[in-house]
């Protein structure tokens, strides 16, 4: 009797040490075997601490204009490796910083995307009925709406401020992540977990805190993953085609938009190109990769 | 026989069509472009100043005739109405920097070369597409499936913006195939729109073919496409009578989306190639500040997207009869 006490200690132990793998455990397995997915985080995540180093390693600053140096194409003198624009300014410290406003874009834009359309969507899923009806059918007239040129509208009137262009791009993209974001709630919602948890007494708000939006998370970041490289496509086409961000700050799609008017000096678009490239490739790689790691269904 | 045969098709296409779900769909069209004219309009009137006087002060008395005469001494609904009422019947008013043209004359004259880019693109991008998803669907995992995929990937992620300049780059510049830049309509044969339509299609190409090999695959592995095999029915009538038809569906809905991304492609690629499209007359009137004329042009493209939905959606209906009844 008294000699078989540790021995189930030990067994209650070893069951505690097998304890099945959750959902999060399965999917950060399979994201993580995932060469492309993996390979995606590691370049954006270079990308970041370029855009955010670069500017105070780099010697050049991106609006010093070296007159003398107009231009040239890239040299290792000087380390101006990348050549020099039309003004003369370094083009290393261009795309660092043109970098850095298209990555912000896409950050700041997707953030106000999911704020409201996690919002809305999870309200209208929520409420069900009536007012459910009412909020989609709102989405669906917007929907088809030419937003992007909706927002150009909204920068011819309202001037080009670069928080307006991300206030109006995320404004924008809301919508499918409301979609998302509803069907996920009307389906969670008839859930016995929910149900016991309002048996138990929790208030509606509690409810879409504590337990409805918690298990919105997988399609939540799957999607914020694949809205960053439409919103930074959305901004690089408003600053290419001259309604983006203004002189000198400067944006990838700017960038670009520079070099396509001078095809003499093909350096001036082969590199924000490439970068640009670069940058949505590993945004699609793990967009992609998150999808099937989270929802391995949809293979 | 034969004439049986296809006026028995014809009455039974003409009783295929689903005449209340297209009345219904175009009902639900009307209030989305209520919505995009009432934005444009109060966007325009929401302008931080006087929109008419933005070039210079003018005296008063000028103003006050120079608002008479364009309706703005009116109280702001009967604008509304007045604006809403000349939009139905065509006139998107007079252009606020080109003062001897109206916007309608300004996008009649940019139509023709946008029509024709954007038409060719889509239909390029069609049979294109669905040959590529059918050909990687029937070969699926084998090398040619691999490297089309690859490629579409590719074409998924590159811009316009990117591959427009590339290619004037490469075949404009270097190679001097074509002449790619101020394509003026003097200049502008058939054959030097051949990169802005190559540039345009690309992108559709890729998805459109991602979505037909998807939708091709599932197809084949139905029961109905094995029992055309057990019948002893060659491969090539499978494809062409069974198993196309019923997986080109995805690629139907796909049709609003991809004019979407046509107009919006057309914006950057008469920039990049210089061509006098819409798009282009669009850009002009962004950076002068000429309201009328991005209105006018949001108001188009609106309607242009809104008349290609209602086409795909009926199009689909006819395609797969369910629809109709959800």
């Amino acid at each position: 009797m008294i000699a078989s006490a540790p021995s189930e200690n030990a067994a209650l132990m070893n069951r505690a040490a097998v304890k099945g793998r959750s959902l999060w455990d399965d999917s950060r397995r399979r994201l993580l075997s995932n060469k492309a997915a993996m390979a995606g985080f590691i370049v954006l995540g270079l990308l970041i601490l370029i855009a955010i180093f670069g500017p105070f390693l780099w010697p050049y600053p991106f609006d010093t204009q070296y007159r003398e140096l107009r231009d040239m194409g890239p040299m290792l003198e000087g380390g101006h490796v990348l050549g020099m624009d039309i003004y003369g300014r370094d083009m290393v410290s261009r795309i660092i910083a043109g970098l850095g406003v298209s990555l912000a874009v896409g950050a700041i834009a997707t953030f106000v995307s999911l704020v409201i359309g996690v919002a809305w969507g999870a309200i209208a899923g929520f409420a069900g009925g009536r007012v459910d009806q009412f909020m989609m059918r709102i989405v669906d007239v917007l929907y088809a709406m030419p937003f992007i040129f909706l927002v150009i509208l909204v920068t011819v009137v309202f001037g080009r401020h670069i928080f307006l262009i991300f206030l109006a791009i995320g404004a924008v993209e809301w919508m499918t992540m409301a979609r998302i974001v509803r069907g996920q709630t009307l389906m969670l919602k008839q859930k016995e977990f929910v149900e016991a948890a309002r048996a138990a007494g929790v208030k509606p708000f509690g409810l879409v805190v504590r337990h409805i939006l918690p298990n919105l998370l997988g399609p939540v970041a799957v999607y914020v993953t694949l809205t960053m490289p439409v919103v930074i496509l959305q901004e690089s086409f408003l600053s290419f085609i001259g309604l983006g961000v203004q002189e000198p700050l400067t944006s990838l799609g700017r960038l670009i938009s520079e070099g396509q008017k001078e095809l003499g000096k093909p350096w001036l678009l082969f590199a924000p190109a490439i970068t640009m490239v670069i940058t949505l490739f590993s945004l699609n790689f793990i967009g992609d990769g998150l999808r099937d790691a989270l929802d391995p269904k949809d293979r | 026989m034969s004439d049986q045969v296809s006026t028995s098709a014809a009455s039974r296409l003409a009783s295929r069509i689903p005449w209340a779900y297209i009345a219904r769909r175009i009902l639900a069209a009307i209030p989305t472009m209520l919505a995009i004219i009432t934005v444009a309009f109060f966007l325009m009137r929401a302008a931080p100043g006087n929109p008419y006087s933005v070039d210079r002060k003018l005296p008063p008395e000028v103003e006050a005739n120079m608002r008479a005469s364009l309706g703005l001494d009116k109280p702001i609904h009967e604008q509304y109405l007045e604006y809403l009422g000349n939009v139905v019947t065509g006139d998107l008013g007079p252009s606020m920097k080109n003062k001897d043209k109206t916007v309608t004359e300004l996008l009649a004259e940019g139509l023709p070369v946008s029509l024709t880019i954007g038409a060719f693109a889509i239909s390029i991008a069609l049979v294109v597409g669905i040959g590529l998803g059918v050909a990687a669907a029937v070969r699926q995992n084998s090398a040619a499936d691999y490297s089309a995929m690859g490629l579409a990937m590719v074409g998924i992620s590159i811009p316009t913006f990117v591959t427009g300049p590339l290619l004037s780059l490469i075949f404009g510049l270097w190679l001097s195939w074509f002449a790619v830049a101020g394509l003026d309509l003097g200049r502008m044969s058939f054959y030097n729109l051949t990169l802005p339509i190559i540039t345009l299609a690309l992108p559709q190409i890729a998805i459109i073919s991602r979505l037909m090999r998807a939708s091709m695959i599932e197809v084949l592995r139905s029961n109905y496409i094995r029992t055309a095999r057990a019948k002893g029915l060659s491969e090539r009538r499978i494809l062409m009578r069974h198993a196309v038809p019923a997986a080109v569906l995805p690629v139907v809905s796909y049709l609003g989306p991809a004019i979407v991304g046509v107009i919006t492609g057309s914006v950057v690629v008469e920039r990049v190639f210089g061509l006098p499209g819409i798009g282009q007359s669009f850009v002009d009137g962004a950076m002068t500040r000429d309201y009328t004329r991005v209105m006018g042009t949001v108001i188009l493209y609106g309607g242009l997207i809104i008349i290609f939905n209602l086409i795909a959606d009926i199009l689909y209906a006819i395609l797969d009869p369910k629809v109709r009844y959800e």
